[in-house]
């Protein structure tokens, strides 16, 4: 058995509303809001970056997991697509901060959004073949949208961290699968400032054919149907995709709801479909089985099957829950909004 | 230290200083050679005459790349081989080379002193001397943070007015009253008088500290003669004496201090300073504060004893410590009015008690005969004080 | 400025990541910064590295409008002195609102964030600040 023995999320403050970056660009709000199913999304402090939302979701989830003595922590992997150094991980800042330090493995992934699912994946195996007894696996990001481009509306800043145990589990995870292909929906070279992407290419051949993929592999492997899980989740590049997503696989919008966290805070790209997963466990039931199906550009998803245990009735409630971070929140204008994401040249350099 | 055990009494003979500016023209050597020279020609000696030199300056490294400052001096002034010492307590450099200076003459060891300080400020942008002041703060566990030093003073000013109530206009009346001094000195920075509105509508530096709230980025050299007061008829008519001089230390850091009210080290070197001069607060005619910002000369006055705590206001709106009333503060315009070149304000400041002992200050700020005089030098945010009590030695 | 040093931030690391002070056994006083001497026994205290609560209130405040090099982008930040709960004082950003809303005895409690950067190319400070104590979460 392997599963989820605590998790924490972080959210940074500030919101930008659609309105505002669509008043930049002279487009329409309302048709922007209707089609991608996102109202605002959510900008970090020029102080904040990957790390220090990696580590403030990470003692939330030790909070949570309060029998585990970080000492006890033999694995760290840290997804993102916004890594502050290129080389450097961030795992070893978090480890430091977290007081992990020193025995322990740790590294840095990158998968695009579906990294910190890979991370989860890493640990598993440790967990399971006996290696290491918990491992630390987070997936955030503080994502650049390019100036005009339709991604500004959605690229946003947030993660998740997951404590992954066998003992004293808030879930299990039963098996997970994972459908990998090379796409070449989304990229960014190094050096690059923004990322460059296909356009409507990032649909069919990428999110769907991939997120599609893994979740029938997994409920194929495991037997299962939509009607099985009380949850789902979904990456959630916008509110539209995860949506379309479940009804071709046959899920219903209310398995959706409570993880469909994109509406308020936009595409945490590493964190989405784990923030995603945290405000599901949040509200899930004993018993309550999801399915969790990441997805990073490149291209490939990561599906799991979890079900929630009895231990989540006394967990939850010791670290701010999802809503907590979601609804704490202020709003800011372009202008600041330009200052905080450094689209401002020539300052600071 | 033991006072008493002092083989003689040290007097100030010979004192010069540049003008505290902005020097584009000058630099460190300039500043230094200016001031020396002058103190030394007023005093009537020669290069050969001087058997030491001390000089305070807190950052030639930060300020213009150049260390070994207590060689530069010795030899921009052309007196190797003549021994050089220079110290630095950051903004109490000055009264620190005093104090040296006036150990070695006390020893009975040297009878001919230099002591000066200097410091050249405005070769860097506002913001390289607002890192290289930082440098007298905690580095690890202030400046870090982005503490800067009209910071410090503003922590000390919000906390001050938390609990005594003082208020924005009565803090800005420090200001007010420098500048009215600091109208009457030649060698002032600002020579321009100001109202309590014009500190009120001058720019925010630190909540609640505006720009005028701040003594400025200044270059500038003083430098003084000592010489044992039983030699000094041979140099002048109007020795003054060094009645008392004391140092104490404090935590580096602000929020270590015991209370960020209360310069401890001012009441320490203070009480040691006014006892070795065997003097009351009553017998004081003028004093010389460190107003670094204003909130830095309220505390002073309190610290040093001449009213309770909290109540250093009452001073101000009564209009005690101008000229004219029972306690002239700062009657050369202070750090604020006059300026503030790091290493040289400690020796400003015995400099301008020196002139108004001896009667030679502009009338307008003349204190009339004034026989007794204190001056109170502060490095950092009160880590290192030096109390300084003078008398005329005729 | 010396503040380009790395040994002399990774000597720091632990300090300013977990927020450590010091205990002295001798006499049971818990100050800060850690270091090698209790101020209160000096020589005779056996000092130990101990994590600080994360918990206080705002001693004294200001806001820095005129920044020193480094810190410019960041105008305009709240520094205060944090009395923290175990009655130790040090100084750090208080973050997460409006300079408006910071004021004596406002509760405050730990984060963790970025300090500042030596340049594009150096290496990234952080460090710990304090934002507004919220406890609005708790069931």
């Amino acid at each position: 058995m392997v599963g989820i023995v605590g998790y924490g999320a972080y959210v940074p403050r500030y919101r930008i509303k659609v309105e505002e970056i669509a008043g930049v660009w002279g487009m329409e709000a309302s048709r922007i809001k209707d089609s991608l199913l996102v109202e605002e999304k959510s900008v970090p402090s020029l102080d904040e970056d990957t790390t220090t939302i990696s580590v403030e979701a990470a003692r939330n989830a030790l909070n949570m997991a309060s029998e585990v003595d970080p000492h006890e922590i033999g694995a760290i992997y840290i997804g993102s697509e916004s890594h502050p150094y290129a080389v450097k991980p961030t795992a070893t800042m978090v480890a430091e901060a977290i007081a992990a330090t020193p025995s322990l493995t740790a590294a840095d992934m990158e998968f695009a959004c579906k990294a910190g699912t890979a991370a989860i994946q890493a640990c598993m195996g440790l967990v399971k073949a006996g290696y290491i007894k918990y491992g630390l696996a987070i997936g955030a990001d503080t994502a650049q949208g390019q100036p005009a481009d339709a991604l500004e509306y959605t690229a946003s800043a947030g993660g998740a961290a997951y404590i992954i145990g066998n003992s004293n589990v808030v879930a299990e995870i039963e098996d997970t699968y994972s459908f990998t292909q090379d796409v070449p929906d989304f990229w960014r070279r190094e050096g690059a400032d923004y990322p460059s992407h296909g356009g409507r290419f990032t649909g069919a051949p990428g999110y769907f054919a991939h997120v599609l993929g893994a979740a029938r592999g997994m409920m194929n492997k495991l037997g299962t149907k939509p009607s099985d899980y009380k949850y789902a989740v979904f990456h959630m590049p916008n509110g539209k995709f995860p949506l379309t997503a479940a009804q071709t696989l046959g899920f219903v919008k209310e398995q959706l709801m409570p993880g469909m966290v994109v509406t308020k805070i936009g595409n945490t790209y590493s964190g989405s479909s784990l923030l995603g997963t945290a405000a599901t466990l949040d509200i899930a039931n004993p018993g309550d089985r999801i399915l969790v199906t990441s997805y990073g550009s490149g291209a490939g998803s990561d599906c799991f099957s979890l079900t929630v245990t009895d231990a989540i009735v006394e967990k939850r409630g010791r670290s701010p829950p999802v809503s907590y971070y979601v609804n704490r929140k202020k709003y800011i204008g372009y202008a600041i909004y330009a200052k905080l994401r450094g689209k401002l040249r020539g300052f600071g350099e | 230290m033991k006072f008493s055990e002092r083989k003689r009494d040290v007097a100030i003979v010979g004192v010069g200083s540049t003008r505290f500016g902005e020097h584009w023209d000058k630099s460190l050597k300039d500043l230094i050679a200016e001031a020396g020279f002058k103190a030394a020609t007023e005093a009537g000696i020669r290069g050969k005459d001087v058997e030491l030199i001390v000089g305070g300056n807190m950052s030639g490294g930060m300020f213009v790349g150049q260390e070994h400052i207590a060689a530069l001096v010795a030899d921009t002034m052309g007196l190797q081989p003549t021994p050089s010492i220079r110290v630095e307590a950051a903004c109490a450099s000055g009264s620190l080379a005093l104090e040296m200076g006036f150990l070695a003459v006390a020893s009975g060891m040297y009878d001919v002193v230099l002591v000066g300080g200097v410091e050249k400020m405005t070769d860097v942008y506002t913001s390289g001397a607002t890192t290289a002041l930082a440098g007298a703060m905690d580095l690890e566990w202030e400046a870090y943070f982005g503490l800067t030093f009209p910071g410090i003073f503003a922590l000390i000013a919000q906390r001050y007015m938390y609990e005594y109530g003082l208020t924005r206009e009565q803090l800005a009346l420090v200001a007010v009253k420098n500048h009215d001094h600091g109208f009457y000195n030649p060698l002032a920075q600002f020579r321009k008088k100001i109202t309590v509105e014009d500190v009120l509508d001058s720019t925010l530096v630190a909540d609640p500290l505006r720009l005028l709230d701040c003594s400025p980025i200044t270059d500038g050299a003083a430098t003084m003669v000592l010489v044992p007061a039983e030699k000094a008829h041979q140099y002048t008519d109007t020795p003054i004496i060094i009645s008392g001089i004391a140092q104490a230390s404090d935590t580096l850091s602000l929020f270590n201090r015991k209370s960020l009210c209360t310069v401890n080290a001012t009441i320490e070197a203070g009480k040691q300073a006014f006892s070795q001069a065997k003097i009351s607060h009553k017998d004081v005619d003028l004093v010389e504060v460190h107003d670094c910002f204003t909130i830095a000369e309220i505390l002073a006055l309190e610290d040093l004893g001449f009213c309770k705590k909290g109540e250093a206001a009452k001073l101000y709106e009564e209009g005690e410590v101008w000229v004219g009333g029972s306690l002239p503060v700062n009657t050369d315009g202070g750090l604020k009015s006059a300026g503030h070149p790091i290493g040289a304000t400690g020796i400003k400041q015995v400099i301008e008690i020196v002139h108004q002992l001896r009667g030679e200050s502009p009338e307008p700020v003349q204190v009339k005969g004034a026989e007794i005089g204190v001056a109170h030098n502060l490095g950092g945010s009160g880590a290192t004080v030096v109390v300084t009590v003078l008398k005329r030695g005729d | 400025m010396p503040q380009t040093a790395v040994p002399a931030h990774w000597r720091k690391y632990k300090e300013r990541y977990l927020l450590l002070g010091m205990l002295c056994e001798t006499c049971g006083k818990i100050t800060f910064p850690l270091g090698s001497v209790c101020p209160n026994c000096r020589r005779a205290g056996k000092v130990k590295p101990v994590r600080l609560s994360g918990k206080g209130k705002v001693y004294s405040y200001t806001v820095i409008r005129a920044a020193p090099e480094g810190f410019e982008v960041f105008t305009p930040y709240v520094i205060a002195i944090i009395e923290l709960d175990d009655g130790v004082k040090l100084t750090s950003q208080v973050i997460d609102c409006e300079p408006e809303e910071v004021h004596i005895g406002m509760p405050v409690q730990v984060c963790f964030r970025k300090i500042r950067e030596e340049g594009k190319e150096g290496v990234i400070c952080y460090g710990f600040k304090f934002r507004p104590a919220d406890n609005s979460w708790k069931p």
